[in-house]
């Protein structure tokens, strides 16, 4: 594996922790600070803002310096990486079975055809 | 047209799953598996050339090609064919050269449909999540090169 694959490792290492996705899930529908992120998790403030820099380390999610409340936002470009290599997966699976559609679809033609001619 | 891709990279569990419909007896779609002189005519990516140096398509059988990019780069794959029933389903293992001993294992099940219609089911299941996403994401040069030709068949007017 390239050192390319790096910062892919690290974001999916992130990802591999249920209440990390949590998070993940709630920032997708905007940002929002570290005690409202806390809530609805049976775990201390401290251990969420633990699985906070987790994220952040992975660059999935970013934090403003800023304001005192510090909200945390996805990093969408991050969680699009990620979700690329599916895509190229599917594209070439699909490539690969309509080229199974063209062989067998030769392969009857060329039967239809010997059945129509009994030579 | 061409049927749908039914494909599932579940989180959290190293498998990718994926279904496909085809318009051809079930027999036929096995056939296109089985035999080396029709594998090499759909199994690679377009634009990829494909030498096979053996395809024993039956339980203990083996195989190894090469896949042979458009600017020469050789890939090569390797497996066993650990279980194979006509018509039915087989069960292979599959490794990727370039990723040596991350090494998959590949479920596939023939279904008829009738009105010769048939359904492949595939199931892969992968040594880690890393190692799916890594292997996966292998195929992705292939892939872009085919996203592109298809691109340009579109623009040309081709049927793609």
């Amino acid at each position: 594996m390239s050192s390319d694959d790096a910062p892919l490792d690290s974001a999916f290492m992130a990802l591999a922790d249920p209440v990390r996705r949590s998070i993940i899930a709630r920032l997708s529908r905007g940002p929002a600070t570290v005690n409202e992120l806390a809530e609805p998790f049976a775990i201390t403030k401290q251990a969420v803002s633990k699985h906070i820099q987790v994220l952040e380390q992975a660059q999935l999610v970013t934090r403003t310096r800023d304001a005192q409340r510090r909200p945390v936002h996805l990093n969408p470009a991050r969680l699009e990486a990620l979700t690329a290599w599916i895509d190229q997966y599917r594209l070439v699976r699909e490539g690969q079975f309509r080229g199974l559609d063209s062989v067998l679809q030769s392969r009857a033609a060329a039967r239809g055809r010997q059945e129509k001619d009994p030579s | 047209m061409s049927n749908p891709l039914k494909l599932s990279v579940p989180e959290g569990v190293p498998f990718i799953d994926y279904e496909r419909e085809f318009e051809f007896p079930v027999s036929d779609v096995f056939r296109a598996h089985k035999e080396p002189d029709l594998i090499v005519q759909w199994l690679g990516p377009r634009g990829y050339k494909m030498d096979i140096d053996h395809y024993d398509f039956r339980t203990g059988g083996s195989y190894s090609y090469l896949h042979t990019g458009p600017e020469g780069q050789p890939y090569e794959f390797k497996g066993i064919f650990h279980t194979v029933r006509e018509n039915e389903f087989a069960i292979q293992t599959f490794e990727f050269g370039g990723y040596p001993d991350v090494v998959s294992l590949e479920f596939m099940t023939f279904e008829d449909l009738g009105n010769g219609r048939s359904r492949l089911k595939g199931h892969s299941v992968y040594p880690s999540l890393e190692a799916r996403d890594g292997m996966a994401q292998s195929g992705m040069e292939g892939g872009m090169t085919e996203g592109y030709e298809r691109l340009d068949e579109l623009l040309s007017g081709a049927k793609v």
